[in-house]
């Protein structure tokens, strides 16, 4: 399944403005320590780092160990200076990305 | 003598704990107060179940919208034959396990969604406890989420009733436990570290903290299957699906609660 993200902040705001931005992904962050039903280890593999660009400028980043549960749940904040666009980036460990984006107009 | 004086301490015994209902006809054992499986969460969870953005089923909930308005090579989305007028979705869950006339049987939401797949759809059936099946499910669910269930027995289902209901109450397993003497009996005490709920379907598929996923009511019933080590059904048998319909009268008078969290 693919790794949905779901993405919360305001569509427009007023300059100046601290918005409250959240952000959910699907992701089993399987720590390497659980085994399956035929008792094989189940290799690991968990989201290595979150990263947020606001017009390419990173804002705010996060690292991921594999203390943490499945489906990670980010909330932070920034002010809006001007409209653009706000890239979620989530990096696993084996390199693959998943991203998103949402537009924030600023009025 | 000594004999009866038991059997009244025993049965003094197991009506103090929780009072319950019992009747012989096609009515089910109903615990009072009615209590869903959110009134036995932690506020915190509570608030996460309510939160529409941070609760991590609307994962698989909206995954289902994206797949329900999805056109397959057949060309008919399920959006093409349910849309709002016609066939809505709305209200639609609160009458499952519901008795198909064309195919004789009781279907829950999962064999529904399988039948229109293969039937109006000419696509395989999905296997259950399958993303896109537990996606579909939560999303058609969710569409009925507050509104109060409306299963009853019928003369069609009135087998499926029976069944469901001895399962209910037929102990098995190493523990040698039957459903009733936890989710009618002692419901709101401890159990280890948890408090018994009343074992409502209302809320599944549901996001489990255990699982760290969304499941279906069916791997609930196995998982409680498997605590009292008794030998689970496969998930979508006849017999769990019997069990889910005699949970759904049982729970008249609650309403949908999916996509909920429970622990």
């Amino acid at each position: 399944m693919a790794n949905n993200i779901r993405i919360a902040a305001p569509k427009t705001v007023r300059k100046g403005e601290v918005i409250e931005l959240k952000t959910l992904i699907q992701h089993a962050m399987e720590s390497g320590y659980r085994v399956d039903k035929r008792g094989e280890p189940i290799p690991r593999k968990i989201l290595q780092k979150f990263e947020c660009f606001y017009d390419d400028t990173l804002i705010f980043e996060a690292e991921f160990h594999r203390g943490v549960a499945a489906n990670p749940f980010l909330t932070f904040y920034t002010r809006a200076e001007n409209s653009g666009i706000l890239k979620f980036r989530y990096t696993e460990e084996t390199g693959e990305i998943f991203e998103d984006s949402v537009e924030i107009t600023v009025k | 003598m000594k004999f009866k004086l038991m059997v009244t301490a025993l049965i003094l015994m197991s009506c103090e704990s929780a009072s319950y209902t019992t009747s012989y006809d096609n009515a089910p054992t109903q615990p009072t107060p009615l209590k869903s499986g959110t009134e036995f969460l932690t506020p915190e969870t509570r608030a996460l179940q309510s939160d529409s953005f941070a609760n991590p089923a609307f994962l698989w909930v909206d995954r289902g919208e994206t797949l329900f308005f999805q056109t397959p090579i057949s060309g008919q989305a399920c959006s093409n034959c349910h849309t709002e007028s016609v066939r809505p979705l709305k209200d639609s869950a609160t009458q499952f396990p519901k008795f198909n006339s064309k195919t004789q049987t009781l279907f829950n939401l999962e064999a529904q969604i399988n039948y229109c797949r293969v039937t109006y759809q000419q696509e395989p059936q999905l296997a259950y406890e399958t993303e896109d099946l537990l996606a579909l499910t939560a999303y058609t669910a969710s569409r009925s989420k507050g509104r109060p269930l409306t299963v009853a027995v019928t003369q069609e289902t009135e087998s499926n009733f029976k069944n469901g209901r001895d399962y209910f109450f037929t102990r098995r397993g190493q523990m040698n436990f039957s459903c009733t003497q936890c989710h009618d009996r002692h419901w709101g005490q401890k159990l280890r570290g948890d408090t018994i709920s009343q074992g409502h379907g209302n809320g599944f598929p549901a996001y489990r903290l255990e699982w760290e996923s969304l499941g279906s009511l069916h791997r609930r019933l196995s998982d409680c299957d498997r605590g009292v080590r008794a030998e689970p059904l496969p998930l979508g048998s006849q017999t769990y699906i019997d069990l889910e319909f005699y949970l759904a009268v049982r729970a008249t008078g609650l309403a949908v609660e999916t996509p909920a969290i429970r622990r």
